[in-house]
């Protein structure tokens, strides 16, 4: 099997590289990009840990090809972090122990962000159903559920 | 796991990729969102030996009334169904079920065609296109097949579609006046199989079905148009007709045991959709049984 080119830009950086077909975008970000935030649990798209953001929504990288990726614009929790998009939120994350062995955090933090940028003001139910697709074995989620919920009040200007 | 090694093939057009599958066929799976075929892949349920990926193809995308049904381009993903007017407004019953489809990360790469032409038999839209009466419009090298949806299944992860040909496009009847569905899953957690599904369509007018066409899924090896629902149409619905209804559909269900249910507790929380559906579309609190969803 031969290698395909691939370019694409991560986290706002033009990247260039050969790979072969069958790797999957979350193994190149950690294993050919060195971007280790995002983690690899289930690997068939269950646990939500792999999650990432591409052309501006979040996917499972597990599923995902690298050779999918080509032309694509993928943000990294890195990206996330350096930038300090989610600065507000991964200190509510602090805040309210929304975390314990961190495994699930990344993929938390990029679910969390990605239902507050589409819904400013979400309920309890809405913030469970769109972290549905990940996984924390730690915290039971009542603390996580807290600390998106407190990142919507203080967004939106409203004491949390 | 990882995905076994496979060589990679990026079609510009159907028909390059009908030549592609005309070549490769026996031994090429069609990648389209990825989200049934690489987590396949990925526990070596299966190994390819060579895909080819049919995203970049914009004539398959896109959402559009034409004349009287409405076309759904195969490589349209769940969240483009969640967001599209057109079908919340001619067929709402889809926009409803693919809510319950997955996860927001999942629902933003996987897309219709890829889910009915993978053919799980616990999936919501297989079921949502049999109660709708959908039409399956699939390629090959013989020209274009036009498959009535019921047709279309024909098994666990089993199709009518042959190994050179490619799913393009799926047409649905545009909902009509007096037009009414229901969708209900139990599943576990929001996002997952279900343990028992339906969806239905119907057209009620005073106060009965002149139509109702009931879709369950997760009761078989495919989905399934219940007869049951003859029982129920064009006559004034008392507790004993649904009683008669719900101990046919019983009796045509022929649920699989898993880690999830029994055949027993299928045929049960089948029935107990079934009571639901009825009491809600007809809005009769008095036919509704089992404890509140």
């Amino acid at each position: 099997m031969t290698p395909v080119a691939i370019s694409l830009e991560v986290n706002g950086e033009r990247v260039d590289a050969h790979v072969l077909p069958r790797l999957n975008l979350a193994d190149f970000l950690r294993e050919h990009l060195k971007l280790t935030g995002t983690h690899v649990g289930c690997e068939h798209g269950v646990c939500g840990a792999c999650t990432v953001r591409v052309n501006g929504e979040i996917v499972r990288s597990c599923l995902i090809l690298a050779v999918q990726a080509q032309e694509g614009s993928v943000e990294t929790i890195e990206g996330l972090s350096d930038s300090g998009e989610i600065a507000d939120l991964q200190g509510a994350f602090r805040d309210r122990n929304a975390l314990q062995c961190g495994f699930c955090t990344p993929g938390m933090l990029m679910a969390a962000q990605d239902l507050l940028t589409q819904s400013p003001a979400p309920d309890r139910e809405q913030i469970r159903e769109h972290l549905s697709g990940n996984y924390c074995r730690c915290t039971g989620y009542q603390a996580i559920v807290d600390a998106v919920e407190t990142t919507a009040r203080v967004r939106a200007g409203r004491a949390p | 796991m990882k995905a076994s090694a496979f060589a990679y093939a990026r079609p510009t057009s159907v028909a390059n990729a009908l030549e592609l599958l005309a070549a490769h066929g026996d031994r090429a799976k069609v990648l389209s969102g990825g989200q049934s075929l690489m987590p396949a892949m990925n526990l070596r349920l299966i190994s390819p030996e060579f895909i080819v990926d049919i995203g970049g193809l914009a004539e398959l995308r896109g959402i559009v009334v034409k004349g009287d049904v409405l076309m759904i381009g195969a490589l349209t993903r769940h969240v483009d169904v969640l967001k599209s007017p057109e079908i919340a407004a001619r067929a709402p019953l889809l926009k409803d079920a693919t809510s319950h489809v997955a996860h927001p990360a999942i629902r933003n790469r996987g897309t219709l065609g890829g889910s009915l032409a993978h053919a799980d038999p616990a999936s919501e839209l297989p079921a949502c296109m049999v109660a709708l009466g959908a039409t399956i419009v699939v390629c090959g090298p013989k020209g274009e097949r036009r498959i009535p949806a019921r047709e279309f299944f024909t098994g666990i992860y089993e199709t009518a579609l042959s190994p050179q040909e490619l799913l393009v496009a799926v047409e649905l009847p545009l909902a009509q006046k007096d037009s009414a569905h229901f969708f209900h899953e139990f599943a576990r957690r929001h996002g997952d199989y279900a343990i028992v599904g339906l969806a239905a369509q119907s057209i009620v007018a005073g106060g009965q079905f002149n139509e109702l066409r009931l879709g369950y899924f997760a009761v078989g090896d495919r989905p399934l148009l219940a007869l049951a629902a003859g029982k129920l149409v064009n006559v004034a619905i008392t507790p004993e007709i649904l009683a008669n209804a719900s101990a046919v559909l019983g009796e045509e269900l022929d649920p699989q045991e898993d880690q999830q249910a029994t055949p027993a507790m299928r045929r049960h929380l089948a029935k107990v959709l079934l009571s639901r559906c009825v009491s809600t579309l007809l809005s009769r609190p008095d036919l509704r049984s089992g404890a509140p969803a």
